[in-house]
């Protein structure tokens, strides 16, 4: 027996949809388009703003720049917000309760004040080169996603498995990579690519931090916008997408894209 | 292989609260001992001090000469069997009963025979490859046995191992971990909270409150003489009545409560003190319609055991509890007298009440 639907739920999903996918085919049409305006539906099929991207050297500087730094502070974030996580669970009873708090403030404290209370202190009152203090403040913005999302596959972890592992002749740090880690694997992937996306599409805090010579592709993207209404743009954010699903199915390949199940 | 364990005046006080005091106890090699008592009288807390969770605040614990104190609990090679198995999620069965062996540098094939063996011996052999969530609670508490006897640990532990299965495979597991310690040999510590296992397995059973040993016995002790009012009340005698004795004739003896005198006899209950207290399970206080020297008393509730039943009671001894034959039903109200049965009664002396 087939439930039957009402029209009025189909309708409202259909539009959600629309509104979710519509943008995409808009970029994804403009990108292609073969005037020097953006317009949609595309006037003429061409690639030729995708080349374009390639010959504005700003664009292919940020491209690289972006996503060095949000492997980087990806791959800091995780370093430093795995073990924040799993001590905030194992020792929870034990710890204050603010401690936990303090890891999701940059989600809460607004990113524009957080981005310029990173310009006074770490770019502009430690005089770190750009791309460091760029990465410091990715590495803070990504952190909380980290922690979060890592704590929560480990509140369902039973800590006595570590215990038995212990009892077996393991010690506490081989435990923990070979016990604790391959069992929260899930929520390790989950926050990489979160922490990743989000480093990747940040505006607010890169804005502070970027300075001559060095910038974010949506930095990028903002300061060409400002200049010129070619298709570029819509190539470049069609060329982000793209590389983004490409990274996450190299991410799933190799480590298992298994959260999305759980 | 088997070994003693020796806990030496172990206390563990954590801030300012006390887990544990002074808490001494010898167990023999190859021997079973439960530590049996409510949640929060330390048990557990005594389990985590000798596989090395916690480390005590004084005190020594020794398995076989060697101290344990000091030692991380990685290196104490003791098999801890827990609660809610503890079993790795990511690993096969053959992969958990393996692990230990692999910490020990064993070799693989060696390792692959021995965890086979043991496989068989728990009646998994068929499942090495499943993963845990593929297995039944049963199977489950079963590979954790196995994990921790495949190393063939001087020492192991269980903690509340069967408290998740159900009833019927309650009692038939804690029959087979009595048979694999039993051809094992295995010195054991097993901390529970219920009654009957810890009585129907353990060689000798230290039952624990607040932190301390209130009697450490063999169960048909335990179960016969409690050393003290606590004890006596946990295994079930549940009226303590203070007595005194007026007269003696060899085993024979007069006693008396409230001006109520009673017959006993030495020979069913052991010494008997000038004072003391009469602690009587409800199926030791017999409860009859007929005039007779007893104490006299007025029946409350009523309430049906199946085998017996059993009557609450209002006496000049203050309320007691009593059992009757099912032949005999007394109705709420009316007058009877509780005929104590000297075999179903312990003797405790006043000065040991904690």
């Amino acid at each position: 027996m087939t439930p039957r639907l009402n029209p009025a739920v189909v309708a409202v999903a259909v539009l959600v949809y629309l509104f979710l996918v519509g943008p995409l085919v808009i970029i994804l049409g403009a990108s292609l388009s073969d005037t020097t305006y953006l317009t949609f539906p595309p006037q003429g099929l061409s690639l030729r703003w995708f080349e374009n991207i390639f010959e504005i050297s700003a664009f292919r500087r940020t491209i690289v720049t972006s996503f060095q730094v949000a492997f980087l502070a990806t791959m800091l974030a995780l370093v430093i917000g795995v073990p924040a996580a799993y001590a905030l669970s194992r020792y929870r009873v034990q710890l204050p309760p603010w401690l936990g708090t303090l890891f999701v403030l940059p989600i809460i404290v607004p990113e524009i004040v957080f981005g310029f209370a990173l310009l006074k202190s770490v770019a502009a009152g430690a005089g770190a080169p750009i791309f460091v203090a760029l990465l410091a403040g990715h590495t803070v913005l990504v952190l909380p996603y980290v922690v979060r999302v890592i704590g929560a596959s480990l509140s369902s972890f039973d800590f006595s498995i570590e215990e038995a592992a212990v009892s077996l002749g393991s010690p506490p740090m081989k435990t923990f990579f070979t016990i604790v880690l391959p069992n929260v694997r899930a929520g390790v992937i989950a926050a990489f690519i979160l922490a990743f996306i989000t480093s990747l599409n940040d505006v607010s805090v890169s804005l502070f931090l970027t300075g001559p010579g060095i910038s974010t592709l949506p930095i990028q993207i903002l300061a060409h916008v400002e200049q010129f209404f070619d298709p570029t743009v819509a190539s470049v954010s069609v060329l982000l997408m793209v590389l983004t699903v490409g990274f996450m199915a190299i991410v799933e390949r190799t480590l298992g894209l298994t959260f999305l199940a759980k | 292989m088997t070994q003693p364990l020796d806990l030496q005046s172990v206390t563990a006080r954590y801030g300012t609260t006390k887990v544990l005091e002074d808490l001494s106890l010898a167990v023999g090699a190859g021997e079973l001992v439960s530590l049996l008592g409510a949640s929060g009288c330390g048990k557990t807390t005594t389990l985590r001090l000798i596989a090395g969770f916690l480390a005590p605040t004084s005190g020594a614990i020794r398995l076989g000469g060697r101290d344990l104190t000091r030692l991380p609990a990685y290196r104490r090679n003791i098999g801890l069997v827990f609660q809610n198995y503890a079993l790795f999620p990511h690993l096969s069965v053959r992969g958990n009963v393996g692990f230990g062996l692999k910490q020990r540098g064993v070799p693989t094939a060696e390792r692959e025979r021995r965890v086979r063996a043991m496989l068989d011996r728990v009646g998994l052999g068929e499942y090495a490859d499943r993963l845990p969530a593929a297995l039944s609670g049963g199977q489950r508490q079963r590979v954790a046995l196995a994990r921790a006897l495949v190393i063939e640990p001087p020492l192991l532990m269980f903690d509340e191992p069967l408290s998740n299965l159900d009833a019927k495979l309650r009692v038939d597991m804690r029959v087979e971990i009595r048979q694999l310690q039993r051809s094992n040999g295995t010195t054991s510590v097993y901390v529970t909270h219920d009654q009957e296992e810890a009585f129907s397995i353990s060689d000798r059973v230290a039952i624990m409150h607040a932190g301390r040993v209130m009697q450490f016995d063999r169960p048909e002790t335990l179960y016969r003489r409690p050393a003290n009012v606590f004890v006596a009340r946990f295994v079930g005698f549940e009226n303590i009545v203070p007595m005194r004795v007026t007269a003696r004739e060899g085993a024979s003896i007069q006693a008396e409560v409230a001006g109520i005198a009673l017959a006993l006899t030495e020979e069913a209950m052991g010494p008997v003190p000038d004072r003391f207290l009469l602690g009587a399970r409800p199926e030791g206080l017999l409860a009859t319609p007929v005039a007779a020297t007893g104490i006299p008393a007025t029946i409350g509730i009523r309430t049906y055991l199946g085998r017996a039943y059993q009557y609450r009671c209002d006496t000049p001894a203050g309320p007691l509890v009593a059992n009757g034959p099912l032949s005999q039903p007394l109705d709420p109200g009316t007058q009877a007298w509780l005929v104590p049965v000297p075999d179903q009664c312990c003797v405790l002396s006043p000065e040991r009440t904690p």
